[in-house]
């Protein structure tokens, strides 16, 4: 059962952060961050090659993040593998445990390390919820009964800031019908915007985790901005993070305003701490969410 | 119509090389890759002038009628025999399929010209998209005439994705989000409200290789009405 799950359904507001799975074999990084994070996250992250780029699959590191006693989300994108891989991958997932499923699009081959590569997508976002959701009903793809079904609680990413919003209303409601659960958003900057995805999301039934990014420079911000999809760091925000004698405090602090912003509107805030892991418990605690 | 690029020439020039062709025959196609100016008369008589500057003989050439038609294409290589008898390798300025039309119809090894890289719309003169990729499976009916399949980068057939931002594609970052088209035509169609998401698609409606036989159907139903 997911501790997540009964988190959210009691009402509780939740935390969750996030980690990448290393390049390599080697686990100690991932396990500090982890441990990092762990006293203040109901539940972890656990990145699918993010970026399109070569990491340890996270199904392998959930089952670290598990073993480590830390409840893990664990990610999966449609990019990388076809619709026997990921239903396998499913099953695998819940004989190690894995209670959460993120289920995500995944970014394109070409803004990652290996732009050679095929793209799968033979499923999207939404049909791999389908999926999720059919085997919580005991039944794979084709309709047939599993030996042992899954009790996954199921996620989807959200980006409430993205423009037009009628799409975005659009996907909402049709991820729920799919079977989310709960939802991850990118980072929130305009808390109206937020709020207004929130009221999609609870009218039909699911919870909202709401994003909030450590800026620790304004490197990383540019790199955001640059690379990243689905992500744009406001000018203001990134005027006050370059223009801050010490930027990372100035980081953390802009974290702690969000944090407890989202507090009042969210169900929980899910926290992308970009190497700042050591920052994340000073962020919970001081934006009063726990002691 | 089919899209072709111009294959780089020391690629060509090696391919040549490789097969120890001194004397070349240039075949075109006076459909698409003359449409799309890469396998026409002018870019065959380039082509001639540019192997025999470089000290090839050029023994003939030819721009058929389509370079993908079997009969056709055997036509041609009677009309050129002599030509292309006494050539050592023929080049075809053509899609793929015409380059494996010209090597079933002689004897002589055959080399491709061109990259074939897409079923295209005509934009505007010398302007090609790729609207189609002929999946056999066609979505056309839900998607209010626009194909994700095929415009939407990622090939999804549910968006936007989350990297769509102020209805702009993450991938190809000046083009409009495909599935921001998509809802945008069928809410001005009053169609939206009854989008349900399209469900997986069957890949195995794209038969490799693929290949129709109306004759076959028609045969049938003939025997059918005799019996």
């Amino acid at each position: 059962m997911s501790r997540l799950r009964e988190s959210l359904d009691a009402g509780s507001f939740v935390v969750t952060g996030e980690i990448a799975p290393p390049l390599g074999t080697d686990l100690a990084a991932m396990r500090a961050s982890v441990e990092m994070l762990a006293p203040v996250c109901d539940a972890i992250n656990v990145t699918d090659n993010q970026g399109a780029s070569l990491h340890l699959s996270s199904l392998a590191a959930s089952r670290v993040v598990l073993e480590m006693g830390v409840e893990p989300i664990f990610q999966q994108t449609c990019r990388d593998r076809n619709r026997l891989a990921l239903q396998s991958d499913l099953l695998a997932a819940w004989t190690l445990g894995l209670t959460n499923l993120l289920a995500v699009t995944g970014d394109d081959p070409r803004s990652g390390d290996h732009p050679e590569a095929k793209g799968v997508f033979d499923l999207d976002s939404t049909q791999l919820v389908q999926v999720a959701r059919g085997f919580n009903e005991g039944q794979d793809m084709k309709g047939r009964d599993l030996k042992g079904a899954t009790d996954f609680f199921i996620g989807a990413a959200m980006f409430p800031e993205a423009e037009p919003w009628d799409m975005q209303q659009g996907r909402i409601e049709e991820k729920i019908a799919a079977g989310v659960r709960f939802f991850q958003t990118q980072a929130v900057f305009d808390l109206d915007k937020f709020a207004r995805a929130v009221d999609v999301a609870h009218a039909a039934g699911a919870k909202v985790i709401g994003g909030i990014l450590v800026l620790r420079s304004a490197r990383v911000i540019r790199f955001i901005n640059e690379r990243l999809a689905g992500l744009m760091v406001p000018d203001h925000i990134a005027a006050r993070i370059g223009g801050a004698d010490d930027a990372t405090e100035e980081a953390v602090l802009l974290a702690i305003e969000q944090a407890r912003a989202l507090h009042g509107i969210a169900d929980g805030i899910h926290i992308m701490p970009l190497g700042l892991d050591a920052a994340v418990p000073r962020i919970v605690r001081e934006a009063g969410i726990k002691t | 119509m089919i899209i072709t690029r111009p294959r780089e020439w020391e690629r060509v020039r090696a391919q040549l090389a490789d097969l120890g062709a001194t004397r070349v025959f240039i075949t075109g196609c006076g459909q698409c890759a003359t449409v799309a100016n890469t396998g026409g008369e002018t870019e065959v008589l380039e082509a001639k002038e540019r192997l025999e500057s470089e000290g090839l003989v050029v023994t003939g050439w030819s721009v058929g009628e389509v370079a993908c038609h079997s009969g056709g294409e055997r036509l041609e290589v009677r009309k050129h025999a002599g030509e292309i008898e006494s050539a050592d390798a023929v080049l075809v300025l053509a899609c793929g399929a015409g380059v494996q039309t010209m090597a079933d119809a002689t004897s002589k090894p055959v080399t491709p010209g061109l990259e074939s890289v897409f079923l295209g719309n005509v934009v505007r003169h010398g302007v090609f998209e790729e609207r189609c990729q002929m999946c056999g499976d066609c979505v056309l009916d839900r998607t209010a005439g626009i194909c994700p399949v095929t415009t939407c980068p990622k090939g999804l057939l549910n968006g936007p994705c989350g990297g769509m931002w102020n209805g702009m594609c993450e991938v190809v970052t000046d083009r409009e989000c495909t599935h921001v088209l998509i809802r945008r035509r069928l809410a001005e169609q009053g169609r939206a409200a009854k989008a349900e998401p399209l469900p997986p698609k069957d890949y195995s409606k794209k038969l490799k290789p693929g290949r129709v036989d109306i004759r076959a159907a028609h045969r049938a139903s003939k025997s059918g009405d005799a019996s």
